[in-house]
């Protein structure tokens, strides 16, 4: 007898603040209005994806010690513009990105726990950690977090977090009128959290939400992060959408999850994908290649080569060859706030490999940066796409993506129109929700509330 | 912002102040009252549209870091209240795109929080609302609520400790950084111009950075770079406001807000308080910039006469006490009511933020009531006039800091 079917998971990330973005064109909208963000969730259900997706960044960007200004800049806070679409939704789950840095416990807890009362369980989270003082000159905590610190803050923050949401059990409230009991125990709430990063006791102030808790994703790629999304998230919101690489980190992160006392389906692997629909294949190449070059301009390209050359490159021709001058030693300091610059470890190896791919190739810089970091992940005729995406995930490359459209706020639209249809006729794609909350779209049980003895007696 | 002398009153502003079921600590056992869905959307949605039908200016909404406590600095352990609470600028958002008009503030607790975050909340919540949005500013004196954030420590006070100098001291310390506060939330919103989105095809270019404003406050309690990650909110400055008693408050109010609440008990004490406010924002250099005071008032009200004291003392006997409060509790007609805020109204204030005892009766008393006595004397609206908060309180959409050129009042782009 053959495997059954796994089911896909979809969701929609709204365009951010990068150059996957295009705000040149006709079609883009406001990445700011709100209309903007309830046609974007409205759509993302109306093709039943499981949940809508928010990144966040909390500081603009800078490059050369100016605001970065080729890009999409400016963006809502998460909690509030989630919350304010769980009123323009019913079923779409509503994912955060929010920083474990730059926040404390408390409120993040209070605030996702809100969150879920007012979506009626569809609240989720995706844990970053923050690294630079360069986005601590915004807060009261400012300063630099030392790399070995990172992941243990970030735990113990959603550890503390997750005694928080559990120091309700979700039975207190009784409002009795008759008798006047309104709450059946005095100590609902009480919580004692004594660690290296965090040293809090009390009552927590919001009851036990309809999930129990936000669903948990983690973003990052180290080991670390790694072991963390084992140990203690949902999803991975992962950067692996082909076949090879994909099937690669599915099995390493699905592996660890024995040793932590859990089973395949308790951690979702869910990669970042981009995408251009046609009518036909070829039209959508042709799209595709469009697309890229408006994504990376001359100037985008220069500026991107600063992320690994770590210089100034606003002398280079983007139409002629890379640079001879190899990457600057050191932390990046001509371009600030940005995720991408850590993931380039070894710059120098970089600047050699893609020197002998730009010679191999005969490309010039633009050339050469829209062929790293321009490719989209599914280009194809609506039945391509369905079939890469059904493909990918039977292949358990994934468990499903998180799309990231180029144009906002309609770039969902024609995925929902022609794609979803496709993957419900094969059958690997709900037709309509079957539950309430994020966790029944994810098949994800609901956790049990935190045994009676962790609690602290009265 | 003075009220009208003789003749003719000058349109009042009307607000309400939601909490739970009602200010009454028995509220949620009054008939018709939903205990037991304080925590939903639904009825956050149905009590503020119920205030959007009256024509109300807003509501504020109320919120603490901690469990409610009928202690004035620590916790009850009572269970026979309402007890557990949402976010209110979340409670805030979630009603935001299902009413059109009526403004919303919700509380923020200066004390345990950041700037930055509160800064693009509230301007998230303006462009959620198209402009209605303000924020209520408030201090936590509380040690229990430090402890649940493990940043600072705040000495335990009893009731007897209140009227120490030490508690004096410490009042005064919470009050500067809020105003540091309101300063660097103000400051992130005025960060963008309203013309810095430029999308220039030619030149490549999203934004025009010159017109992106770090703010580079220094401060004692917190630095911050700016500017906002979130553009100028529609309204340019959202509403600020904040609840004062006497002394350090007022500072706060005559330095930083656009409404005052303050708490008269009767006409003579509305005066003073009035001229009290004023002295604070003159001595603050804002004499010639618009204020509101508003007046603070408990209420229950009742069509028969008799009926609304009544049933205060029907709930007072179900919670074992009665109730008082740091504002008048009134208990009476709409008709009386009226009279009682436009003859406060001729006293200088310029609006009434009133806090239903039991929201269940009293808001629609409000709204059904109050409403049409007041529509009847020609001194309330009888249609929403302006589609932002600032708007319909009569406050101009204000020149952004950062660029002295841009005309007072001009429109958004």
């Amino acid at each position: 007898m053959s495997k059954p079917l796994k089911q896909i998971h979809l969701a929609a990330h709204f365009p951010g603040v990068n150059n996957t973005t295009v705000w040149s064109d006709p079609e883009a909208g406001s990445h700011i209005e709100f209309a903007s963000f309830a046609h974007f969730a409205r759509t993302a259900e109306r093709a039943k994806f499981d949940f809508l997706f928010l990144a966040e960044g909390l500081r603009l960007r800078e490059q050369g010690g100016k605001i970065y200004d080729l890009d999409v800049v400016g963006r809502p806070d998460t909690f509030t513009v989630l919350t304010a679409l769980a009123a323009v939704t019913d079923r779409l789950g509503l994912t955060g990105t929010i920083n474990s840095t730059f926040n404390e416990p408390y409120e993040v807890a209070r605030q996702f726990a809100s969150l879920d009362h007012l979506s009626g369980g569809r609240s989720a989270w995706n844990v970053v950690t923050s690294w630079d003082a360069f986005t601590g000159e915004n807060f009261r905590r400012g300063g630099f977090l030392p790399q070995d610190e990172r992941y243990s803050r970030a735990k113990e923050f959603l550890d503390t977090a997750t005694e928080l949401f559990d120091s309700w059990h979700g039975d207190e409230i009784v409002a009795d009128q008759e008798s006047g009991v309104f709450l059946e125990d005095a100590r609902a709430g009480a919580f004692v959290h004594e660690g290296q990063h965090f040293d809090i006791a009390g009552q927590f102030n919001v009851p036990r939400g309809p999930q129990g808790r936000p669903v948990i994703f983690q973003a990052g790629d180290s080991e670390e992060g790694r072991e963390f999304a084992a140990s203690s998230a949902d999803a991975i919101f992962s950067r692996y959408s082909t076949l090879e690489p994909g099937r690669e980190f599915y099995a390493d992160v699905k592996g660890r999850l024995a040793r932590h006392g859990r089973t395949p389906d308790q951690l979702l692997i869910l990669p970042a994908a981009t995408f251009v629909l046609a009518d036909t294949d070829a039209e959508a190449q042709e799209l595709a290649h469009e697309v890229r070059r408006q994504q990376v301009s001359g100037q985008t390209a220069l500026r991107y080569l600063e992320h690994v050359w770590n210089r100034d490159l606003s002398g280079y021709d983007p139409d002629g060859p890379l640079p001879a001058i190899d990457p600057a030693p050191g932390e990046n300091t001509v371009a600030r706030g940005r995720a991408s610059v850590r993931s380039h470890r070894d710059p120098l190896a970089i600047a050699r490999e893609w020197r002998e791919r730009a010679a191999a190739e005969n490309l010039t810089i633009r050339e050469l940066v829209i062929e790293t970091t321009g490719r989209q992940s599914f280009v194809g005729s609506p039945a391509t796409v369905a079939e890469t995406i059904n493909a990918l995930v039977q292949a358990d490359a994934a468990d499903g993506f998180i799309l990231v459209p180029h144009i906002t706020p309609g770039g969902l639209d024609a995925f929902a129109d022609t794609v979803v249809p496709l993957l419900q006729e094969r059958g690997v794609f709900r037709h309509d929700y079957t539950g309430t909350t994020l966790r029944d779209h994810l098949g994800l049980a609901e956790p049990a509330a935190a045994p009676a003895t962790r609690r602290v007696a009265s | 912002m003075t009220g009208s002398h003789e003749g003719h009153p000058s349109p009042l502003h009307l607000a309400v102040a939601l909490d739970g079921a009602g200010w009454h600590p028995a509220a949620w056992r009054e008939p018709g009252a939903r205990p037991r869905d304080l925590l939903t959307a639904e009825y956050w949605t149905d009590v503020v549209t119920e205030a959007e039908r009256g024509l109300l200016d807003f509501v504020t909404l109320e919120d603490g870091l901690a469990l409610q406590s009928s202690h004035r600095t620590q916790p009850d352990e009572r269970t026979d209240q309402v007890r557990g609470r949402l976010d209110a600028v979340l409670v805030a958002a979630r009603v935001a795109p299902l009413t059109r008009h009526i403004g919303l503030v919700p509380t923020v607790v200066a004390t345990h929080t950041e700037p930055f975050h509160l800064s693009k909340a509230i301007a998230t919540l303006d462009y959620v609302s198209t402009g209605r949005a303000g924020l209520r500013i408030r201090v936590s004196r509380r040690s229990h609520e430090a402890r649940h954030f493990g940043r600072r420590t705040i000495p335990r006070l009893g009731l007897d400790d209140l009227d120490t100098p030490a508690a004096h001291e410490l009042t005064a310390e919470l009050f500067a950084e809020a105003a540091d506060y309101i300063e660097v939330v103000r400051r992130l919103w005025d960060s963008w111009e309203d013309d810095a989105e430029i999308r220039d095809v030619a030149t490549g270019r999203f934004v025009d950075r010159d017109k992106l404003h770090y703010i580079d406050f220094k401060g004692q309690h917190f630095n911050v770079k700016g500017p906002s990650i979130t553009p100028r909110p529609p309204q340019g400055q959202p509403v600020v406001s904040a609840l004062a008693h006497p002394g350090v408050p007022f500072q706060l109010v005559g330095s930083s807000t656009d409404i005052g609440y303050v708490t008269p008990h009767d006409t003579g004490q509305a005066r003073a308080l009035v001229t009290d406010i004023r002295a604070a924002q003159a001595t603050a250099g804002r004499a010639e910039e618009p204020l509101h005071i508003f007046g603070d008032l408990v209420v229950f009200l009742d069509d028969a006469p008799g009926a609304a004291a009544s049933r205060k003392e029907r709930l007072d006997a179900l919670a074992g006490h009665p109730y008082t409060s740091d504002a008048k509790v009134f208990t009476g007609t709409p008709g009386q009511l009226a009279d009682l805020l436009l003859e406060w109204q001729r006293a200088g204030l310029s609006g009434f933020r009133l806090r239903p005892g039991a929201i269940s009766h009293d808001l629609e008393a409000i709204t059904r009531g109050l409403v049409p006595e007041l529509q009847r004397r020609g001194a309330f609206r009888t249609a929403y006039e302006s589609g932002t908060l600032r708007g319909l309180l009569g406050l101009p959409r204000p020149a952004n800091r950062y660029a002295p050129s841009e005309p007072e009042g001009s429109p958004r782009p």
